[in-house]
């Protein structure tokens, strides 16, 4: 069992989950995701880490209350424990010395591009962060971000905050703040990485997204996680969970994300109460 | 003469059926199919068993057990003595009983083959180690010192299981790493429930538990740790990490919704207990018409699980005909009774979806045999324009894996074979590392839990000559 030392609503539906796990805390790398079950009856859920302290034996999320395996992740306290927390998995973001590099976050990808920028900002570039939120109340570690990064943009559906609007402002706002990104790396939802990979395309410039499929085992078994990169079959957990936004088949990748939609929101629908059957 | 006639008179060459759940109750539930011999009618069938001077059975073994050995004990009602007599050389033979494919290994050697009646070892195995169960405590085999070695087994499936209980009882002190929330492997997630009960493979692992064998669950080993990194607290590691990413076939269509992996189909069910959603979480979709795309045990486990799921029409296509197929005779009867219905000689070369991205046809091509090819079995070969179209909502495609690759992928200094697994010495197990062996789907891609678990028994042995080299 693994201790959860803080799980608290970040901000509305947006979770901050930290977990005990000091052999996942001293190999995770920027980019990898963890495997969670709730619960002995729990599925294996991937959750993007956002943070961790390897002398505490800590390993942080950021993630969002969907359906019924989010909702019961939501319900944790601290002090209690979940029975599965294994990882990191997924290859780690490849960090360089690329030049200027935009890092682009949105819903719980706000915390996963964190460690990404950090890691970059100590391995040399110049980091650029732009964060994506419909309002200003669903934006969080504004502040860590801001540390980590050269310049923080954000940017808001409603203008409650920064820019008013959403992604498809980003070559406008980077050329405001003069700069051409060498790369650009992408967390959050499964349409921003789209949409942020759609714009980045005719400016040629190269966009990595940590892809967020369905899993089970996470472990290169399963195959659920398959999806099309620059036409070939490939494996999100072992393969990825980066690669090149401007080889993925976008519209594959979303109907595949919708499978079991309905089965995600199924146990919402129930309750103890026998009058709900 | 005369003493040759009394000789034949003597031999009995009904092989005692074993009771199993009726066909229209089974299809309903998950329980298991096969329901094991009742004592008497076992050691009628131990009777059968001539006791060779010179016995074969044992040599088509994977793991050498002494076949007659145990069988004599039976016959003499030493249940006991008989399960202790496989313990020797096999821990576990509740599994074994049930998965192996006795009709290609030990009863294909059995004297009796000839006749046509060899006799069930599997049936007996099974039996023995049920009665065992039944009993409630396993006794205690016989321990060596401890040597204060220490070895790490990746993996708890049929390799990794067997290597950890030999060690153990070599006196070694064994550490398995295990990447899912459970122990069991293939033996857990692959093989369902109504044909081996995973309460049988919990017994097993608690089994080789209670010898002194630590388990570390929810560890990927590669990720979670290297192996050069564990390898500076062990002596000697043995890979086992088993089967890897599914093969598709690559056609059109295979990305569809309602297209499943067979791994990922029979994980659902069988470790995450899909079929008892919304209960446990992890959910699994109830279509009424499947295709199931292969012929082996997998193609029918999973034809098998979606009639239980509920589907109207299970269908099983395969591109060759009933007599290649490569699954055991006894799942195919299985399959057939519960009511798949099987396309023999149909190629599938493309997937037809709806405007939502879900799958909603299959086209096929009908095939015919020709000249035998490689693999000695006739090839078969597309008839022009028979192309067809059936309309489908799930279609699980089960032909095969590759190895896993996450060890492959982080481990500097491992050869790999052509298969893209490890490479071993085949007489002993050992990698291009002195210090790591291997075994299982890990080296051969999709094999049996009885091979995985011989390369564990090779493996153990080696390691053992190593660690006291050492």
């Amino acid at each position: 069992m693994y201790r959860i030392i803080e799980r608290r609503m970040i901000v509305p539906n947006l979770h901050e989950f930290i977990v005990e796990a000091p052999a996942v805390a001293e190999s995770v790398k920027p980019g990898n995701f963890v495997i969670v079950r709730p619960d002995d009856a729990g599925e294996r859920i991937p959750l993007s880490v956002a943070d961790w302290d390897a002398s505490a034996g800590t390993v942080t999320s950021i993630f969002m209350q969907v359906g019924g395996s989010t909702a019961k992740l939501a319900r944790l306290k601290p002090g209690a424990a979940v029975p599965t927390f294994a990882g990191p998995l997924g290859k780690e973001t490849e960090i360089g010395a690329f030049g200027t590099v935009l890092c682009v976050g949105g819903c719980y990808g706000i915390g996963s591009i964190y460690p990404i920028a950090r890691a970059l900002k100590e391995a040399g570039n110049t980091v650029i962060t732009l964060l994506e939120a419909r309002s200003s109340y669903l934006l969080y570690w504004e502040d860590k971000l801001a540390a980590v990064s050269d310049k923080l943009i954000i940017v808001t559906r409603d203008g409650t905050k920064g820019a008013k609007g959403h992604i498809d402002r980003i070559p406008e706002l980077l050329q405001r703040a003069g700069a051409v990104p060498d790369r650009v790396i992408v967390n959050g939802c499964t349409f921003q990485l789209m949409r942020t990979a759609e714009i980045t395309k005719p400016l040629g410039w190269k966009t990595i997204v940590n892809m967020n499929p369905i899993m089970i085992d996470g472990t290169g078994m399963c195959g659920v996680c398959r999806l099309s990169v620059a036409g070939k079959m490939k494996f999100a957990c072992v393969d990825g969970p980066d690669f090149d936004g401007h080889e993925i088949d976008w519209d594959e990748f979303l109907a595949r994300r919708k499978t079991y939609n309905p089965e995600e929101v199924d146990p919402l629908r129930r309750s103890s109460c026998r009058s709900h059957f | 003469m005369s003493e040759e006639k009394k000789e034949k008179k003597r031999l009995d060459l009904k092989r005692r059926s074993m009771p199993k759940q009726d066909e229209h109750e089974r299809v309903k539930n998950f329980d298991e199919v096969a329901l094991g011999y009742p004592v008497e009618t076992a050691i009628e069938e131990a009777r059968r068993c001539l006791q060779c001077k010179k016995p074969l059975c044992n040599q088509g073994c994977p793991v050498g057990i002494d076949i007659p050995g145990f069988i004599k004990f039976i016959v003499e009602g030493n249940f006991s003595a008989a399960v202790k007599r496989i313990k020797e050389t096999n821990a576990l033979p509740a599994i074994c009983g049930r998965v192996c494919p006795q009709e290609e290994q030990c009863e294909k050697m059995c004297v009796l083959h000839n006749k046509k009646a060899p006799i069930c070892i599997g049936r007996l195995e099974r039996f023995v180690a049920d009665w065992e169960a039944a009993q409630g405590k396993a006794e205690a085999p016989a321990m060596a010192a401890k040597t204060g070695r220490k070895v790490a087994v990746v993996g708890a499936g049929p390799a990794g299981i067997t290597v950890a209980n030999d060690l153990a009882l070599l006196g070694h002190e064994v550490t398995i790493y295990e990447a899912l929330h459970e122990c069991g492997g293939v033996l857990l997630y692959g093989i369902p429930e109504f044909r081996l009960p995973k309460a049988i493979v919990r017994r097993e692992v608690d089994y080789v538990r209670s010898l002194g064998v630590k388990i570390v669950t929810d560890f990927v080993v590669g990720k979670t740790r290297t192996v050069d990194k564990l390898l500076e607290e062990f002596d000697a590691m043995f890979v086992g990490s088993g089967a890897g990413l599914p093969w598709f076939m690559e056609i059109p269509g295979e990305n569809l919704n309602g297209v499943f992996s067979a791994n990922e189909y029979l994980t659902r069910v069988n470790l995450m207990r899909g079929f008892r959603f919304p209960e446990f979480d992890t959910p699994v979709k109830r279509p009424s018409r499947v295709a199931v795309v292969g012929g082996g045990n997998v193609a029918m486990d999973s034809a098998r699980t979606a009639v239980r799921l509920g589907a109207d029409e299970v269908h099983l296509v395969y591109r060759r005909s009933k007599a290649e197929l490569p699954a055991r005779a006894e799942e195919v009867e299985n399959a057939e009774e519960e009511g798949v219905i099987f396309d023999l000689l149909t190629l599938p070369i493309g997937l037809i979806g709806d405007e939502h991205g879900w799958l909603r046809e299959l086209e096929c091509l009908r095939m015919e045999l020709g000249e035998p090819d490689a693999s000695g079995r006739r090839k078969p070969i597309p008839v022009k324009g028979s192309n067809f179209r059936v309309p489908f909502e799930a279609l699980v495609m089960a032909i095969g894996n590759g190895p896993n690759p996450l060890i492959p992928m982080t481990t500097p200094g491992l050869t790999l074979n052509k298969k893209g697994g490890i490479q071993t010495e085949e007489a002993t197990g050992q990698t291009s590392r002195p210090d790591i062996w291997a075994g299982g789907d890990i080296v051969r891609g999709a094999a049996t839990v009885i091979s995985a678990m011989g390369d564990g028994r090779v493996a153990a042995a080696a390691i053992h000559r190593y660690l006291l080299g050492k």
